[in-house]
């Protein structure tokens, strides 16, 4: 049977089952169930749990246990993620894969407690300086949760990079039925390229992000590119719902497309064709679903929890061809089913 | 069934999470979409607590209950918040031994039940808020057609899911609190 779970708990339950024994993190409303759970569990299976003196200890202490070759993670709410970004950089740097949760609230600063999607431009444009990118993925709902943890994971081994799960405080706090996978299915790869000790086998490895000489740099830079460019191609992710004959596309992603969702139901009842396209993988921007979707819409409807972040992509996306809109509440709103109806209603 | 959007809102400390958490799992246990959404954060502590739960054979669009069908109210800065909210047509269940005052909408079916009082004088401290949950299942959950969606087994195998093992001793409290609840009028 299916068991109940709070988005938190589903999420760090997950890590687990993907075989990951490293947490390292820093409580923060409205994550902290994840921390609470990892602390509880991690000591039963012989796993370390460690509450670090911050955020900038936490993700270097990922860094570390990354390097080392064992799958790592730490998870935080905004300002936190904020504090994580030299540390993200640095693991981008030094080409090494982690999973970082974001259960984002309100921003900027310390902002508030209640739910937001305002850090979208932070986690898929710069979780940190420099020319990189982290694999962003956005569940909507608590099974989609655990589901996500194990493909980032996985991503994030396949392509040597950090990957993120950007989730809010509306899908870390609630509860919803889950099944969970069966712990441990699978071996974990092999990460040759680990600081793991070798007695004198073999030349040793070495984990760094620093690069004096220009030309050296500027090539690993592109080999880094060049990999973003099949990561493009190969993994975009999108659920596109009710979109074959919708004059009008909505566009949401996380907890917005549930609302979103809603009142593409509601529309329907009254016979307006409507649809939804949802990101599930925000980088790689899922380009050819909306591209797709555009290609016989009259309007697009950006529906977030900021002041609009992902509106951009999505007009990058369509190249302008189809008209973009955006509604959105932020500092902690949650837009309502009504409210997106009403401006779908407009569009039709 | 109908779909089922309920709030149940009191103070921190009067279970209206747990009340919630024990509608989820029925909902649960009948193969039904369901979600459980609580406020958090400093509200929780002597605050107004509330928790949105939806129950549908539909997927759950938002989970936060903004216009419910039903309302348990255990204090009265609860029913003030959400009583407007409340749809024409649906039901209120609230504590009238904590809330003195009369609710004033007439497109509304209210019960005062004074669950406070009865959990007083039944040895249940505590549980005035599985009273609530008695007449909540009475009257709505386990009614026929509507938004009935279960029986009064079903509710029983959700307590016992919420019951922690180190509360054992509390299943049987929770299960009179729920009938004393149920045989109010």
């Amino acid at each position: 049977m299916k068991v109940l779970m709070k988005g938190n708990e589903a999420l760090a339950e997950a890590a687990i089952r993907a075989g990951c024994r490293h947490f390292f993190g820093y409580p923060i409303t409205p994550q902290t169930e994840l921390a609470a759970y990892m602390s509880k569990r991690m000591p039963k299976i012989g796993g370390t749990y460690l509450q670090a003196e911050s955020e900038v200890a936490a993700i270097n202490m990922v860094l570390g246990a990354s390097a080392a070759g064992v799958r790592a993670m730490t998870s935080s709410s905004s300002p936190g993620v904020s504090l994580k970004g030299e540390g993200i950089s640095y693991m981008a740097g030094s080409d090494l894969p982690a999973l970082i949760i974001n259960v984002q609230r309100g921003g900027p600063g310390l902002g508030g407690i209640q739910p937001s999607q305002a850090d979208y431009w932070q986690a898929t444009k710069a979780t940190g300086h420099g020319d990189f990118h982290i694999l962003v993925l956005a569940p909507s709902t608590v099974q989609e949760m655990v589901d996500l943890v194990s493909d980032a994971f996985d991503l994030a081994d396949q392509y040597r990079m950090p990957a993120m799960i950007l989730a809010d405080g509306m899908l870390g706090q609630m509860m919803e039925p889950v099944s969970l996978p069966e712990e441990a299915g699978k071996p974990l790869p092999a990460k040759e390229w680990a600081a793991s000790g070798h007695q004198g086998a073999r030349p040793h490895h070495i984990i760094n992000s620093l690069y004096l000489t220009p030309d050296k740099l500027e090539q690993l830079v592109q080999d880094r590119f060049a990999r973003y460019e099949q990561i493009k191609q190969k993994e975009q992710r999108a659920e596109e719902y009710l979109t074959d004959d919708a004059d009008v596309v909505v566009v949401a992603y996380g907890a917005s497309s549930r609302v979103a969702r809603g009142a593409v139901n509601k529309a329907r009842e009254q016979g307006l064709k409507v649809g939804l396209v949802r990101p599930i993988t925000l980088w790689p921007f899922p380009v050819d679903a909306l591209r797709k979707a555009a290609s016989h819409a009259k309007a697009m409807l950006v529906v977030e929890m900021s002041m609009g972040q992902m509106v951009d992509d999505v007009k990058l996306a369509v190249e302008c061809k189809t008209p973009v809109h955006f509604f959105g509440r932020t500092g902690g709103m949650i837009p309502t089913p009504a409210e997106v109806l009403e401006q779908i209603e407009k569009l039709v | 069934m109908k779909d089922l959007n309920i709030v149940f809102a009191g103070f921190g400390g009067q279970g209206v999470l747990f009340a919630g958490k024990v509608t989820a799992y029925a909902g649960l246990i009948e193969n039904k979409e369901i979600s459980w959404l609580p406020s958090y954060g400093p509200e929780m502590r002597g605050g107004t607590a509330n928790c949105s739960v939806c129950i549908s054979d539909q997927p759950i669009g938002s989970p936060l209950v903004t216009n419910p069908n039903v309302l348990v109210a255990m204090n009265l800065p609860s029913l003030d918040k959400f009583i407007d909210a409340v749809e024409p047509g649906g039901t209120v269940i609230l504590d009238s031994s904590l809330i003195q005052k009369k609710v004033e909408r007439t497109d509304v079916t209210v019960h005062y039940v004074p669950s406070s009082s009865l959990a007083e004088e039944n040895g249940l401290k505590g549980l005035s808020n599985m009273v609530l949950i008695g007449k909540l299942f009475q009257e709505v959950c386990c009614a026929e057609g509507g938004y009935g969606f279960c029986t009064k087994e079903t509710l029983d195998q959700a307590i016992q899911k919420c019951v922690p093992a180190r509360k054992a001793g509390m299943l049987d409290l929770n299960r009179k609190a729920v009938e004393t609840g149920a045989a109010q009028p």
